[in-house]
């Protein structure tokens, strides 16, 4: 092996400092903590209490598997969402224009999340812009309950989560060449099959980064499930800062967040392999 | 006769700007015809038409007599090389020249053995398997071609395939191309700006100009004798000048050539003379020969391509002259005083 020069190692300190004391030090500790419990004699011993709780309380895996499912639901939707836009951006409209519009998609990041939330909450509330729309031009008599709950949840998790899928895309997609389409239209593909032979395939890597990142936002959200779903829609990061905050259970709440660790790497891990995708040409 | 391809009075206009102008030609059946232009002249414009990828604006093509009218590129029976090839990175060879028949209501040992037969005929057989990403230039073209022609169309068409390839392999392609397109008998209508890829390959060359064809004739009759000025620079080597006056047969160029040119029953602007059309030390008793004296003024040596450029005597036209590889004039020097001849039929006027 090469020897490495000192300045080497000296520049190597700052990485090193950073992963080891954000990121593998806390994680240890909460590792170890998960496992720590307190037995009736306030004694602090080793046992699987903390994580045997998840399984006994029926809140708690239930709010666990439809965190699960509700985020799998929102990579799949925000696909769909932002699939033709992506399309349309890179292969319909100009260069010029597409990156205008990148830059108008992009605005709602610049104000954060908290404040885009709001934003829904004025849209869709009782008095909102859209009921008092609906009942001016006359199609409703009362509001429509758009907000908290799992609907208004979704839509907050789509909107903060939408624009992470439509980047990885628009490069997957410009990189796709027109004439492949063109080939494939002459050689008597239908639309529906140019779509589902050509492009989905070629763009399945930029599809496959986009949908991770977007599933891990939307997994490990705290504020869209918080603010839009309120007290109906159950989060399991809620569960975790319960646990941590409101209980003052940090074990249980150590617990909590290992096994999401372990349900969204599992279920990355998963579609990587349902999709034959290799996890270094996804992340690259 | 019938034909595999009418075209009628097609024009193309994008804005203002108008890529074909009022084109009309047919072609055979089983032939191989080119188009030939320089970038912009609307060739590639013309072969999208056909192919269905832009509509024309005035204007109808039929494919053996049937009208294109409205029928999208998946429905026609011709299909198309693209320059770049657009095969498909996500298939293997195999899948790639399958596309197009799974594309139609084929029983699936049908496709196989049609696929098969095909990959026999291209020589890419053991490759089936094999990522287009991982096959060489020429490979690359052979499935290319494999996976329009196992569609069995009515007609092939090429845009500039031979392009992107190197040199030595592009003579390969042309001889194979042309080989190929005798034993399947498919017509095949290749688009090009190189002469050399026309010329050696086609049956029939149109050349384009401007969105309007200049000629449309055999390759042999496109060199000889071209229709019009455009078409004699731009096929083939040429000495080009302008004329200053022309009467009686007595012909003057801009920079004070003198020259016999008899029977023009025009005024001639320019005059192309061929650099293999000159003689050099034509013998006295040779018929029809206009004998120029000139100077050498340098030898540019290429091979069997070898000429010299040399000043016409008491003006500054120069020329080139193909130098025929025998020792005959081996010893030819810069500064040299030669005689040089050129059949009156070689010079070559026009109007425009």
């Amino acid at each position: 092996m090469k020897k490495r020069s000192s300045t080497f190692y000296l520049l190597m300190v700052p990485v090193l400092l950073w992963l080891v004391m954000l990121i593998v030090i806390p994680h240890l500790d909460l590792f170890f903590k998960s496992f720590r419990f307190e037995n009736d004699d306030g004694l602090v011993v080793f046992s699987l209490n903390n994580y045997l709780a998840f399984f006994q309380d029926k809140i708690y895996w239930l709010t666990f598997v439809k965190t699960a499912i509700y985020s799998i639901g929102v990579t799949i939707l925000a696909f769909v969402v932002t699939f033709p836009v992506a399309f349309y951006l890179t292969k319909i409209i100009s260069k010029k224009y597409s990156s205008f519009m990148v830059l108008l998609l992009l605005i709602p990041i610049w104000i954060g999340e908290l404040v885009t939330i709001y934003g829904w909450m004025i849209l869709l509330g009782d008095r909102g812009v859209i009921n008092n729309f609906l009942i001016k031009i006359g199609v409703i008599d009362t509001p429509i309950v758009m907000l908290y709950n799992n609907f208004s949840m979704t839509i907050g998790l789509l909107y903060m989560s939408m624009l992470f899928m439509i980047i990885p895309m628009m490069s997957a997609l410009e990189s796709l060449d027109d004439s492949l389409i063109e080939a494939a239209s002459d050689l008597g593909a239908s639309k529906w099959t140019i779509f589902r032979q050509i492009i989905i395939p070629y763009t399945t890597p930029g599809i496959a980064s986009g949908g991770i990142i977007v599933f891990m936002l939307v997994i490990g959200d705290y504020v869209a499930p918080n603010i839009l779903g309120g007290k109906s829609a159950l989060w399991f990061t809620e569960q975790i800062y319960n646990e941590f905050l409101a209980t003052f259970n940090w074990n249980e709440g150590a617990a909590f967040g290992f096994l999401l660790l372990l349900l969204s790497s599992g279920i990355i891990w998963l579609a990587l392999r349902l999709t034959g995708q290799k996890l270094e040409k996804v992340g690259s | 006769m019938s034909y595999v391809l009418e075209i009628k009075n097609v024009t193309k206009r994008f804005g203002d700007f108008t890529a074909v102008d009022s084109v009309s030609f047919n072609v055979e059946d089983g032939g191989f015809f080119s188009i030939l232009g320089g970038s912009g002249c609307g060739k590639t414009t013309l072969l999208r038409m056909i192919a269905g990828f832009e509509k024309e604006t005035e204007g109808d093509l039929l494919v053996r007599g049937e009208s294109m009218k409205g029928i999208p590129p998946e429905k026609r029976p011709v299909n198309i090389v693209f320059q770049n090839l657009a095969l498909f990175p996500m298939m293997n060879v195999e899948k790639n020249v399958a596309f197009g028949l799974q594309r139609q209501k084929i029983p699936k040992q049908d496709v196989q053995s049609r696929v098969t037969e095909m990959l026999e005929r291209v020589g890419l057989v053991g490759f089936e398997k094999k990522k287009v990403t991982e096959l060489s230039g020429g490979q690359r073209q052979r499935v290319a071609i494999a996976r329009s022609l196992v569609l069995r169309p009515s007609i092939l068409l090429l845009d500039e395939p031979l392009g992107a390839l190197d040199r030595k392999l592009r003579e390969h392609m042309k001889i194979e191309l042309k080989l190929l397109q005798k034993e399947i008998g498919t017509t095949f209508i290749y688009i090009t700006h190189d002469q050399s890829e026309a010329l050696v390959m086609s049956d029939t060359v149109a050349v384009m100009n401007q969105g309007r064809f200049e000629q449309l004739d055999t390759p042999k009759n496109l060199y000889k004798n071209p229709a019009t000025s455009f078409v004699a620079g731009f096929v083939g080597e040429s000495n080009e000048f302008d004329v200053a006056s022309y009467s009686d047969g007595a012909l003057v160029t801009k920079n004070g050539c003198r020259l016999t040119k008899p029977g023009l029953d025009f005024q001639p602007k320019k005059l192309f003379m061929r650099p293999e059309a000159f003689i050099l030390s034509p013998a006295d008793d040779l018929p029809d020969i206009e004998r120029i004296d000139m100077k050498v003024r340098t030898i540019l040596f290429d091979g069997s391509n070898t000429k010299i450029s040399a000043v016409i005597g008491q003006s500054n036209d120069e020329v080139l002259i193909s130098l025929p590889q025998n020792a005959q004039f081996e010893d030819l020097r810069e500064g040299d005083a030669v005689k040089v001849g050129i059949h009156h039929d070689d010079l070559k006027c026009y109007q425009d």
